[in-house]
């Protein structure tokens, strides 16, 4: 029980610092690292709670996709001129009271929340579609994601699928006074555009017009 | 304090979700940090998605989580495509600066 405890705090330290890094830190390429950072002690928390399975998804899809993807378009947008504002801006400095004090009042709602909760006995015995421990936590989620939750499932592979073509078609443009190759011209092509038979006197010469 | 229960992972929840609408409120510099602080929200949402899901031994939790995983991941895109396609436009992606996106 100690170790668990002391991982807990060791992970849950870590992931607190990285989040107030990645929203404090003045370089931007700095806080995709703090965010990474943060997404890999969040799931060695859950590999060490008994979610394996959405540990290394978390694994996958944040620190392999996502965050990669912010370090890429931060890297391709010129944000390196404003890496020394902290929190730039002059007439910006109104926001900060503000933001700080909806921040703090969200947390102190939530602490009050949850340290005032009395948790209902019987909440722990209902078991709906109960962890079974004789399988992996993998092998049950695979059970109930594909029979009980299947449309939903299928819902969200729309949703990706709606991402993927709403991000190429936004970023997408043409370029002009590119060479490209295009096959319906090529195979479209007669013989009588493409040579011309010209009748040449000795001495004179051909006049290729174009 | 040594005996680790649901409240801790709720709290470290509540903690990593303030710290992003801090960072929502406080950042004035570019609008990647705003998506980011916004990937952290939902990850407080799916510490207490699967901290619950654990403690009351109900699987339905984590299917969520991966469900909200999936949206995250439509999400950044989408708004990485939307700040590509500005910062090609205007040339800036300062919070200040962008009074463009009307309508």
């Amino acid at each position: 029980m100690i170790v668990h405890a002391i991982f807990f705090y060791t992970f849950s330290i870590i992931a607190v610092v990285s989040a107030i890094m990645v929203t404090a830190s003045k370089n931007t390429v700095h806080s995709v690292f703090f965010l990474i950072l943060d997404f890999i002690s969040i799931s060695c928390l859950f590999i060490m709670i008994g979610a394996e399975f959405l540990g290394m998804i978390m694994l996958i899809v944040y620190v392999g996709a996502v965050a990669v993807l912010f370090l890429f378009v931060v890297m391709m947008l010129n944000v390196a001129q404003q890496k020394n504002q902290w929190f730039a801006g002059e007439q910006s400095s109104r926001h900060i009271p503000v933001g700080l004090i909806i921040s703090t009042l969200i947390f102190f709602e939530i602490i009050i929340v949850i340290g005032g909760w009395k948790y209902k006995p019987e909440i722990f015995d209902i078991n709906n579609s109960l962890a079974n421990t004789n399988v992996s936590n993998t092998h049950s989620l695979g059970q109930i994601l594909y029979t009980d939750f299947i449309h939903v499932f299928q819902i969200s592979g729309m949703i990706l699928l709606v991402a993927m073509v709403g991000a190429i078609v936004l970023t997408f443009r043409q370029r002009s006074g590119l060479k490209r190759q295009s096959y319906i011209k090529q195979i479209s092509r007669e013989r009588a555009e493409g040579v011309e038979v010209l009748e040449v006197h000795s001495n004179k010469g051909v006049k290729i017009d174009d | 304090m040594i005996d680790i229960g649901l409240g801790h992972y709720l709290t470290l929840g509540a903690v990593i979700f303030s710290i992003g609408v801090i960072g929502i409120f406080l950042n004035r510099k570019n609008i990647i940090v705003i998506l980011m602080s916004i990937e952290l929200i939902l990850l407080a949402v799916n510490i207490n998605l699967v901290a619950f899901s654990i403690y009351l031994g109900d699987l339905a939790g984590q299917v969520f989580t991966l469900f909200i995983l999936t949206v995250a991941a439509a999400e950044a895109a989408i708004g990485l495509a939307i700040i590509v396609v500005y910062f090609r436009n205007s040339g800036t992606i300062r919070v200040e600066e962008i009074d463009k996106l009307k309508g």
